[in-house]
């Protein structure tokens, strides 16, 4: 039922409203449509949801919520729930309102994250960007087999290669610091190589021709053309491998055993075990988790556009 | 200039290429060989040794393999991972499918479709715990809300029966929208036209969905079941955070399972051997998917 079926109907065709009102106002609603938008938002409130969940536990106060567990609104309102995660309340304070009372480096955490999506980010796109460019505009024998052989990669699982890759990080000492959790995601993903080959492919052949006929270098063409031409694919396979290093938790949790290595998702695993079974600090963990979540969120709101167009292309492929 | 000089440069840059080209996949290589591909050939060697860190790694053949095919906990294991896979891809398929329908029949806006990616950016942990918490047994409002409806409480998490349904909707909840975008771009493969054709035929809508819709989307909602499904046997995170494998085994997945072998038990040789074993299992599934969907041939020409 979209406007296109409206708009080539015989009788409004050339009428004066055709011009003035968008046809598909004109529309009665009819009952399908009326039941599939209830049916679509029924499905935003599921997936909307815990979001309001995290925010309205988190701004409440812990021991308040005990009492109060089904109330819509915020219980007790209290910040308390963010001071703890903050690091901002003393111990007593925080005991006093069901927190453990153990000590959360959240800024070292999140610093850490920062560190390590923005690392694996900067690295594995630059190099699938240069792999992706020797794939796709320069000419070389065995070219397109040795681009097969980076697809066969695709297959392998994730869980397959966890196990000997985590070996390989501690003959190399890397076990617990940074660098180690980053180093296997650096070069490249199979993905990002395939993805950016797609959209370098479609960078007209005149342009590199008329750059290379006035005495440009291929790595000239490559660094001063090919990079700005697709710099939103670019960002987009950025923001997409920033989002997935940042919730990464198997990996991480496997690599790193102390505070200097931890990163958020490991430390908001390690504070839901902390918290004491018989009164969770509920509060304090909502808090933890939607200030985790949020700087995802945040560049999603920037980006929104792009990722969700993006992904249109990537289904398709 | 005239054109045949310009050809002959063109031709001459082409030859030097080789070099340039070698030199701009090296890192990209290194990561390839280092950690895919001698990972894959070092996993699947140390599966046919005994190793527990500290001693060097023991050859014993196919022993590994022998006593997985009498471990229960395998089995077990692997049945519920099983079950996890059998829930998660069947509602989530349906939801993302609705969704999807929805959201290209209803409306364009870019504002619904990012509304429906939310849970994707959240990591599985926050995920985990924010479900925790809504399903918890005393407090949680998802057992308020049963409690006001007549209902009996439901231990989410805690019960043997509810645990992997829980922790596979979870994941629904998770990956639904994300899905839901993956079958929305292969929706706008399908020509218009067809639609209006089948209208002015007097087709309905429903009509339209099985007759149009399902058998041109056929093969790419092969590929996306195909990807959800080697993610939906990787199940891990969501797992660790809510039951770490309780009560007793009911929600152990194979991951876990792989995981407890490897770190609890440093019994790195089998943990490799349940890896294989996965791994073995994940491509009889995708390949028997491939066939069974088709998934490599359309119907649009």
């Amino acid at each position: 039922m979209s406007e296109t079926t409206v708009a080539t109907r015989p009788d409004e065709a050339g009428t004066t409203s055709a011009h003035s009102v968008p046809p598909r106002r004109r529309r009665r609603p009819s009952v399908g449509r009326i039941v599939a938008w209830v049916v679509m938002v029924v499905l935003l409130i599921i997936t909307l949801f815990p979001f309001y969940w995290m925010l309205r536990t988190a701004l409440s106060s812990n021991s308040a919520l005990y009492a109060e567990a089904s109330s819509w609104l915020p219980v007790d309102f209290s910040w308390g729930g963010f001071e703890r995660v903050f690091g901002l309340q003393s111990t007593e304070e925080a005991i006093a309102q069901g927190g453990s009372g153990a000590s959360i480096d959240f800024w070292r955490y999140l610093g850490n994250s920062v560190v390590v999506a923005t690392g694996i980010t900067a690295c594995q796109v630059f190099f699938s960007a240069m792999a992706a460019y020797a794939f796709s505009r320069l000419h070389w024998k065995g070219r397109d087999r040795v681009f097969a052989i980076f697809l066969l990669s695709l297959m392998v699982p994730v869980i397959f290669t966890l196990l000997p890759n985590f070996l390989l990080i501690r003959e190399l000492g890397l076990i617990d610091t940074l660098f180690g959790i980053m180093l296997p995601g650096l070069f490249m993903t199979p993905f990002a190589i395939f993805f950016l080959r797609q959209f370098f492919m479609n960078v007209p052949l005149e342009v590199e021709e008329a750059a290379l006929i006035d005495g440009a270098s291929k790595v000239r063409v490559f660094f001063s053309l090919i990079i700005p031409m697709s710099a939103g694919p670019i960002a987009t396979i950025s923001i997409l491998t920033y989002i997935t290093a940042w919730n990464d938790y198997f990996w991480p949790l496997m690599v790193s055993y102390s505070d200097e290595s931890r990163v958020l998702t490991v430390a908001l695993g390690n504070f839901n075990e902390q918290s004491p079974q018989t009164g969770p600090d509920w509060s304090g963990l909502m808090a933890a988790t939607l200030v985790a979540a949020l700087p995802m969120i945040l560049l999603f709101l920037v980006f929104a556009r792009r990722i969700v167009n993006s992904i249109g292309f990537t289904g398709i492929k | 200039m005239s054109a045949p000089p310009l050809r002959e440069q063109r031709a001459g840059r082409r030859r030097d290429d080789t070099r340039l080209a070698l030199l701009f996949i090296l890192p990209a290589t290194i990561g390839l060989v280092t950690f895919y591909f001698w990972p894959l050939l070092r996993g699947i060697w140390l599966s046919f040794t005994s190793w527990d860190l500290l001693s060097p790694a023991e050859f014993i053949g196919l022993q590994n393999y022998r006593d997985m095919i009498v471990d229960p906990v395998f089995w077990n294991a692997l049945q519920v991972t099983a079950w996890y896979v059998v829930i998660n891809i069947g509602v989530q398929t349906v939801v993302a499918l609705l969704l999807a329908v929805l959201m290209q029949r209803l409306s364009r806006s870019t504002l619904l479709r990012s509304l429906v990616l939310a849970p994707y950016l959240v990591s599985n942990v926050v995920a985990a715990l924010v479900f925790l918490w809504i399903l918890d047994y005393q407090l949680g409002v998802g057992n308020q809300v049963l409690a006001w409806l007549g209902l009996d409480r439901i231990g989410f998490f805690t019960s043997e029966v509810w645990v992997i349904p829980t922790i596979a909707l979870v994941n629904v909840w998770r990956y639904m929208g994300y899905t839901a975008l993956l079958i929305f771009a292969g929706l706008q493969t399908i020509p218009h036209t067809m639609y209006e054709a089948a209208r002015v035929d007097g087709a309905s809508e429903i009509r339209m969905f099985f007759r149009i819709t399902v058998p041109l989307l056929r093969p790419i909602l092969g590929l996306v079941l195909i990807i959800s499904v080697i993610g939906s046997f990787q199940v891990f995170d969501t797992v660790a955070v809510t039951t770490n494998g309780g009560p007793v085994d009911a929600s152990r997945v194979l991951q876990l399972y792989i995981y407890d072998k490897a770190f609890a038990q440093f019994d790195f040789g089998y943990a490799s051997a349940l890896s294989v074993a996965l791994l073995l299992l994940l491509m009889v599934v995708t390949f028997l998917q491939y066939r069974i969907t088709r998934a490599g041939q359309t119907d649009l020409n």
